[in-house]
């Protein structure tokens, strides 16, 4: 009994270390694996978690797996091209019946005795079926199915069936997610590939990282040297006009680039040099003025970072999505992303740009990668300490559609998160 | 045309040439054993060859070369600074294709880094495609075919 007990106060405890008024969090948030484990159930098993985008699983047939924290999961599309969210378990003696990262299937069948599932995740088929007449009926044992939601393409599901529709979750980071939708250019937006790499450290982190520009200009001076002078000067954005908004829900979005905001506005701007060869392959394939204006303008990507908690990131031109591994052990994808049927000159560069900045070996990731590995290694120094999150606290404005929001280097996004997070965890005390 | 074992040898003293270079950092002699349309590949995917077509960990042209060192010699890439040394062992060399213009090889090759004092493993297959000129051997694409190209990797701060 007494176990249990402490059991509970390790969500409460949890949310005690985070001190919204004073806009900071303990830094054993990082690093108590009690507090990791509980952050999996309260957190991750209880909201709308990010599996996949629909271009992923592009045909009838089509699955790619996934992760929900620890819980692996297939996200498929059957025969009527419904979208289904499976866990990966045999319902005999559980094995995972999906090994492969993507692929398309008739079938998902279990190594070990050969049950046979539909893309509906429905059992089958199994062998000497006979020997459980009157044991069960083979209806009954269906891959266990978790409620899935689409918004824009983006695939969320959650092991909770109480919580609110995923676009009520989505609330005000609807507006955004729309805005960064345009960057296929006039096609859909589709899946081009993906980056995958780890950290030592803490999922929180990368959560707080994605709405932090402050670390832009420091942490990634190597990759502003590289560029040419006026793509250096629209990363230049510390003293410009951007800010950090809290949509509410954890979520939050980092403008940056004011300019780049709507992808299908300001069509009328010259073309930047780094895109005159785009810009040239493209009226070179017979595309119209008009059309070549607004791909090489889709080709920028946008020009913020929409964070959604818990774990994806509609990311200027990409999705960096995050899983927690355990407590100092983070693994993360950034994928890639281009337009549907789009020209093939628009894709190339899309990856070319990608492989620029991201990845494990892109010149943006190894230096963040750097810097969190750091972190985590500091939260060990000392008994206590604080983590502090309270930058442009003092400075807050309400934005137009009511919400705080903050200049463009402040913590304004992380403050959210954290209130999310705290309300999620604290919600311990009443299971 | 040389016998073939000529080729092996000066093929295989070329690569372990190419590969003392970047374990010693000196990158800029590695950017002059590349022709102009040369190409270093780090794909993701390793039953892809449509290179350009595909998303790659790393496709430098001389460009993105040029650019790649820079950031590992200026002294501003905070990763940089903090990688020790590489070791890497090739072996395995193999000629596949002996033409006049052309040579094609492929070896193994292991890299390990020593990180914040812990050892990193990166297995290869390389594949070299190689330019015989009057100052020797030039590249003309490298694809380091990673053994866990696909998996979750540590950050990279160096080249392989």
């Amino acid at each position: 009994m007494s176990q249990l007990i402490d059991m509970k106060n390790i969500g409460l405890q949890a949310a005690d270390m985070v001190d919204v008024e004073k806009g900071r969090v303990k830094k054993e948030l990082y690093s108590n694996p009690e507090i990791f484990e509980e952050e999996l159930d309260l957190v991750f098993n209880n909201t709308w978690v990010f599996v996949g985008h629909e271009s992923e699983v592009p045909e009838a047939g089509s699955f790619k797996t996934a992760y929900i924290g620890r819980q692996p999961v297939i996200l498929s599309r059957d025969r009527k091209m419904n979208l289904h969210v499976l866990q990966n378990r045999c319902r005999h003696r559980g094995a995972t019946v999906c090994e492969a990262r993507k692929g398309k299937t008739k079938a998902f069948t279990c190594p070990y005795h050969g049950w046979g599932y539909g893309l509906d995740g429905s059992l089958r088929a199994l062998p000497k079926p006979e020997e459980y007449d009157g044991v069960f009926d083979k209806s009954e044992m269906p891959l266990e199915s978790l409620r899935a939601e689409s918004y824009q393409g983006m695939v969320f599901a959650t092991f909770n069936n109480d919580i609110e529709p995923l676009e009520d979750f989505l609330g005000g980071a609807k507006k955004w997610i729309d805005l960064f939708m345009k960057q296929g250019g006039g096609y859909p937006v589709k899946v081009l590939g993906e980056h995958r790499f780890n950290f030592p450290g803490n999922w929180k982190i990368q959560l707080e990282n994605t709405t932090d520009a402050y670390h832009f200009p420091i942490v990634h001076k190597s990759f502003v040297s590289s560029l040419d002078e006026a793509t250096a000067d629209i990363f230049d954005f510390l003293d410009g006009e951007g800010f950090v908004e809290d949509l509410g829900n954890g979520h939050s979005v980092m403008v940056m680039i004011p300019q780049l905001v709507d992808l299908e506005a300001d069509l009328d701007q010259p073309i930047p040099e780094r895109f005159s060869a785009l810009a040239q392959a493209l009226r070179d394939e017979g595309k119209s003025e008009n059309e070549v204006k607004k791909l090489v303008r889709a080709a920028h990507g946008t020009g913020f970072n929409l964070n959604l908690f818990p774990n994806v990131s509609c990311s200027m031109a990409f999705f960096r999505v995050l899983r927690p591994v355990s407590v100092g052990e983070t693994e993360i994808q950034h994928v890639a992303l281009g337009g549907d049927g789009a020209p093939d000159a628009f894709n190339h560069k899309r990856m070319r740009l990608h492989e620029h900045f991201q990845g494990p070996m892109g010149f943006g990731t190894p230096d963040d990668g750097e810097a969190w590995e750091r972190v985590q290694k500091g939260s060990m120094a000392g008994t206590d300490g604080w983590i502090l999150v309270n930058r442009g606290m003092s400075k807050l404005r309400t934005s137009e559609d009511g919400n705080p929001q903050g200049a463009v280097c402040s913590e304004t996004g992380m403050r959210g998160a954290y209130q999310q997070y705290k309300k999620m965890m604290a919600a311990a005390e009443e299971k | 045309m040389k016998s073939n074992t000529q080729l092996l040898a000066q093929v295989t003293e070329f690569i372990g040439y190419e590969a003392d270079l970047l374990d010693h950092k000196a990158y800029q002699e590695w950017l002059s054993l590349w022709t102009d349309s040369g190409l270093y590949i780090v794909p993701t995917d390793l039953n892809e060859t449509d290179y350009l077509n595909t998303l790659n960990l790393a496709l430098d042209d001389a460009d993105m070369r040029r650019m790649r060192v820079a950031r590992l010699e200026n002294g501003e890439s905070v990763s940089a600074i903090s990688v020790g040394s590489t070791v890497r062992m090739v072996s395995r060399v193999r000629i596949l294709e002996a033409g006049d213009d052309l040579v094609i090889a492929r070896c193994a090759m292991t890299l390990n880094e020593l990180r914040h004092g812990k050892l990193v493993t990166y297995p290869a297959n390389v594949e070299y495609t190689l330019k015989p000129t009057a100052e020797g051997l030039k590249l003309e694409q490298k694809v380091v075919k990673l053994l866990h190209a696909d998996g979750f990797l540590r950050t990279v701060s160096f080249i392989f």
